[in-house]
């Protein structure tokens, strides 16, 4: 099971290096920490503590179904699922610059085509075309910027989520269910509680240090915007 | 489930699609494919196992696992997924076809010969059709998948309990499904991605149509155009003597403009 989840990730690690080229310094260690701390430690380490969740999960009861329906009830979703998710959903606005950059490799290569469709050396432009790094300004800009917060509100809004759905970063040792087939009110015990509210909390700490690089970046880019359109600010 | 070697396959087709194509091919790789294998696989990984009925009897909990899913719904994505992915491949042969069919005219012909294709992968004729059949297939594929899922779980929800009276369980016995909540959230997932997906390849049929028409209006707009221009010159020689004595010139006669020519 590991392996087929570690095709894709790989796969998605190379569109994002790709669409990464054109991002800013914080833009790259934003992209390190989201691989190296987030996306590795899950598969290498949280999908094992999360692994047996169910199958641990143990109720003082004997009654059939009991144990299904309060892991349902406790478990609405899996914290790993959300951070799959979390994760997918926070890589795609950095998509949206790589699409945007295609568009424009596309444009200015019609554009060479039409220009020199009869000079020698056309071969050699089209790939210093594809090869360049557009600096980030106008448009790119505006597409960059729109990522940054895009990311951020996918982070926010699944950390608020995991926060709402679980009441808090901490999972208890013991859980009381009264759920219909339990007879009265029933004791169930989480499997690996204190391991689980490490990991919750050290992926909470590395999605805020994303957020954190992803607030500076976007500061960076209206001052760096600020300052190549009022040149006299920074003269003075 | 090799998943990287699907997407290596398709990754080639991206240079023949629109930008609607592009968009389609992203979402599905990445809101489909990966979410399917890196957390919908595993929420239906120990379905059986945590299905359990409030019964000894050996026997009907399996009897009523098989009454109550048929088929898996990790099965039917990824039946859906290999077969909504597969007819990309069908331009990629077209276009494969094509610039055979120019090399192998080149080898009789000679270097200098006229070409048969103006660009082998460029959206005209046979290819168009091709491109416009996959669209066509692939929101077959999605709606049938999607209208599949509907049928045989009816509709989209997860029940907690479900109760199951077949032999060899004695009377009404109740089974409770394992993570029903999760299991409904990955389900509307999908279903909203899939329908996501169907409007999309919606969108880009109009698209290819209305380019089509336009430019087929504009070409026959402008031949039509020049015909007239044409064929009023032609006959105005003609009206010249009677015209002469108003002392009028004649227009110059404009060439009629090629017709298009379609190719597979």
């Amino acid at each position: 099971m590991p392996l087929t989840s570690s095709m894709s990730w790989p796969a998605l690690y190379t569109q994002l290096v790709g669409a990464n080229r054109h991002a800013t310094s914080l833009g790259k260690i934003w992209l390190s920490v989201l691989f190296i701390f987030r996306v590795m430690v899950l598969v290498v380490a949280a999908e094992s503590v999360w692994g047996d969740e169910q199958s641990d999960f143990t109720c003082n009861t004997l009654q059939p179904g009991c144990e299904n329906v309060c892991y349902d009830q406790f478990f609405p979703v899996s914290h790993i699922r959300l951070w799959c998710l979390q994760l997918v959903f926070v890589s795609t606005p950095t998509l949206l610059v790589a699409m945007y950059v295609a568009y424009r490799n596309h444009r200015d290569k019609r554009k060479l085509l039409q220009v020199c469709a009869f000079a020698k050396g056309q071969d050699e432009e089209l790939e210093t075309l594809k090869k360049r790094r557009l600096p980030i300004a106008g448009a790119l800009w505006w597409t960059y910027a729109c990522s940054l917060v895009f990311r951020l509100l996918f982070e926010a809004g699944f950390m608020y989520a995991l926060y709402v759905v679980y009441d808090g970063f901490q999972m208890p040792r013991l859980v009381q269910c009264d759920q219909w087939p339990c007879p009265n009110l029933v004791d169930c015990f989480i499997s690996r509680p204190t391991e689980k509210t490490i990991f919750t909390v050290f992926m909470a700490t590395t999605s805020s240090i994303c957020m954190v690089l992803n607030v500076a970046e976007l500061v960076y880019l209206v001052i760096k915007a600020f300052t190549r359109d009022f040149p006299w600010v920074t003269q003075n | 489930m090799n998943w990287a070697f699907l997407q290596g396959l398709l990754s080639g087709v991206n240079k023949y699609s629109t930008a609607f194509g592009r968009v389609w091919l992203s979402i599905v790789f990445l809101f489909r494919v990966m979410v399917f294998v890196v957390a919908a696989e595993k929420v239906w990984g120990d379905e059986q196992k945590d299905f359990t009925c409030n019964t000894n009897q050996p026997g009907c909990h399996n009897v009523c696992f098989d009454h109550f899913f048929p088929v898996s719904h990790v099965r039917l994505w990824a039946l859906q997924l290999i077969f909504v992915t597969c007819p990309s491949l069908l331009v990629v042969m077209h276009v494969a076809y094509r610039e055979d069919r120019e090399r192998k005219n080149r080898i009789k012909y000679g270097e200098n010969c006229k070409r048969l294709y103006q660009n082998t992968g460029k959206k005209r004729g046979g290819l168009w059709w091709t491109y416009v059949l996959t669209l066509v297939f692939k929101i077959g594929v999605d709606a049938t998948f999607v209208y599949l899922v509907y049928h045989i779980y009816e509709g989209y929800s997860f029940p907690n309990l479900v109760k199951c009276t077949q032999v060899p369980c004695p009377n009404t016995v109740d089974c409770f499904i394992a993570r029903p909540t999760e299991k409904r959230i990955f389900t509307i997932f999908m279903v909203v991605t899939s329908l996501a997906c169907i409007l999309l390849s919606f969108f880009e049929i109009l698209y290819l149509v209305g380019k089509r028409c336009h430019e087929f209006l504009s070409s026959a707009h402008h031949s039509r155009f020049t015909n007239t221009c044409g064929f009023l010159c032609k006959i105005f020689p003609l009206l010249l003597p009677s015209l002469k004595m108003f002392g009028s010139n004649c227009v110059q006669s404009f060439p009629l403009t090629q017709t298009r020519v379609f190719s597979w």
